[in-house]
């Protein structure tokens, strides 16, 4: 049995999400060069809504793209091989300020993957992070520019992000196994 | 969704869920080649070996670009020059390309369950690039796969396969493949290259082209395989085309958004007319294109380790 807590409900989630926004808008004068880029599978959904946010905000349409880095991961050998997507970048990144998106920010790996892999794709600009749940637990010199969250939590305990996008409605709860 | 196999070895095995794993997968290694840099990390510090001991131009390169853009080091081994042509066993070459620390090998040989042998005693991960007259995974996959991004689908297609069957690895395959996915699958030749007996893995036989390529939503045209052809099965090249061959006349009569299809090297005049192999509607080099993808997929799927499928954020 598992035992969860709601971390941010709808509504909560919501406002961490247009603070993040608001946040982005703050640090970035050069609106147009922002780019946001979610990463497979969590940050996909959290991007497009952020960008929806901040095309609001800036009254500009913010390009957004996916990015799948499983095949930039360092620890491929230590588990089945992940389901991998396509990744999409409707934009050249070179010269732009690319903001990676992703739910929850754990050990860091998946960023380093993501960072990598980015740079496949061009120079940016600039790159920064944005996670709507930072967990704590850092295995890498990595940190979030924005966070919807902290949450300290133990190794034994998982995030669970849940939108409705995705089905269900916009949850994220710590759920602690027995 | 996932991949549990450390080997290839043929479709025969494999469920439907896994054929879409692959495809998937491909899907998003397709992409990597779209690219301006056109090569992942993943299989950095891997060995991969093509271990062709039946000669093989076109898939020995997919493979062997397919491992490059997943950053593989790889040999290429190929019978002619090596120690097979001095006597020794196919397993003794196996075991001293692992004693190099081979963590892939892909085996090319012509005889049936060739690859299912060496998966028995060698650590390394299997993959068959064809073996014997039995299967040919990969071409099954690409092909597949192409089927897939033109039509949106697979279940309920009309797929025809035209050509030599009875010695083909590439039919066998693609009737695992297109049955599992849920096409309807026909056959069609020379009675003595399509002998009823496919019927018992669920395909249709036919031996009149027209009735076989009337409601094709796809169709396949195999080469004629002289060198495994050990008597003459057919009176001869002139006979088959104009008995089987995709021309002008019978290509008018197909549906009009039915997809040419062609594993290669295609005898140009002999199973299909050069103009129809150079249509809008012929899908030849864009297999060769996905044959990379699929290959690209499939070393990273036979690649994972054995923990759990889930990796921490």
């Amino acid at each position: 049995m598992a035992e969860s807590t709601t971390i941010l409900n709808s509504t909560a989630l919501q406002r961490a999400l247009t603070r993040v926004a608001h946040e982005i808008a703050e640090r970035n004068e050069k609106s147009a060069d922002v780019v946001l880029v979610g990463i497979q599978r969590g940050g996909v959904v959290l991007a497009e809504r952020l960008a929806k946010i901040l095309s609001g905000i800036w009254e500009q349409t913010v390009p957004v793209g996916n990015m799948d880095v499983s095949m930039h991961r360092d620890d491929l050998a230590h588990s089945i091989a992940p389901n991998v997507h396509p990744t999409s970048l409707p934009f050249d990144v070179a010269g732009k300020i690319v903001v990676l998106v992703d739910d929850v920010l754990f050990s860091g790996r998946t960023v380093r993957a993501a960072l990598d892999s980015l740079n496949d794709f061009g120079r940016p600009n600039q790159i920064q992070l944005a996670v709507l749940v930072d967990r704590g637990h850092r295995e890498l010199p990595i940190k979030a520019d924005f966070v919807g969250k902290n949450v300290p939590t133990s190794l034994a305990e998982k995030i669970v992000v849940r939108l409705k996008e995705t089905g269900g409605s916009d949850e994220v709860t710590l759920e602690k196994s027995k | 969704m996932s991949w549990h196999r450390k080997h290839l070895l043929d479709i025969e095995s494999l469920t439907a869920g896994e054929l879409t794993t692959v495809l998937e997968t491909a899907r998003a290694f397709k992409a990597v080649g779209e690219r301006a840099i056109k090569k992942v990390p993943a299989l950095r510090g891997k060995t991969v070996v093509n271990l062709f001991v039946e000669p093989s131009t076109r898939t020995r390169i997919s493979f062997e670009l397919a491992a490059h853009r997943l950053s593989a080091d790889v040999i290429n081994f190929s019978a002619e020059a090596s120690s097979l042509k001095k006597g020794e066993t196919l397993k003794d070459t196996a075991r001293n390309l692992e004693a190099l620390n081979a963590d892939i090998i892909i085996i090319r040989h012509g005889a049936s369950g060739a690859p299912h042998f060496l998966a028995r005693f060698l650590n390394a991960s299997v993959i068959n690039a064809g073996d014997g007259a039995h299967e040919h995974p990969t071409q099954a996959l690409l092909d597949t796969f192409t089927i897939l991004e033109k039509k949106g689908e697979i279940a309920g297609l009309n797929v025809t396969i035209l050509g030599d069957i009875l010695y083909s690895r590439v039919a066998r395959s693609n009737i695992w493949a297109l049955t599992k996915l849920g096409a309807k699958v026909t056959l069609c030749g020379p009675s003595t290259l399509v002998p009823k007996i496919f019927e018992q893995m669920g395909c249709r036989v036919t031996h009149n082209v027209d009735e076989a390529i009337a409601d094709a939503d796809i169709i396949n045209l195999l080469r004629i395989q002289h060198e495994r052809q050990r008597k003459s099965m057919f009176p001869g090249l002139g006979e088959y085309t104009s008995l089987f061959g995709l021309n002008k006349a019978r290509f008018k009569k197909t549906k009009p958004d039915a997809l040419i299809m062609h594993p290669g090297p295609i005898n140009r005049g002999v199973e299909i007319d050069s103009e129809i192999a150079d249509c809008g509607r012929s899908v030849i080099l864009e297999q060769v294109t996905n044959g990379l993808a699929v290959r690209m997929a499939v070393l990273f799927l036979v690649n994972g380790g054995k923990g759990p499928q889930e990796i921490a954020g």
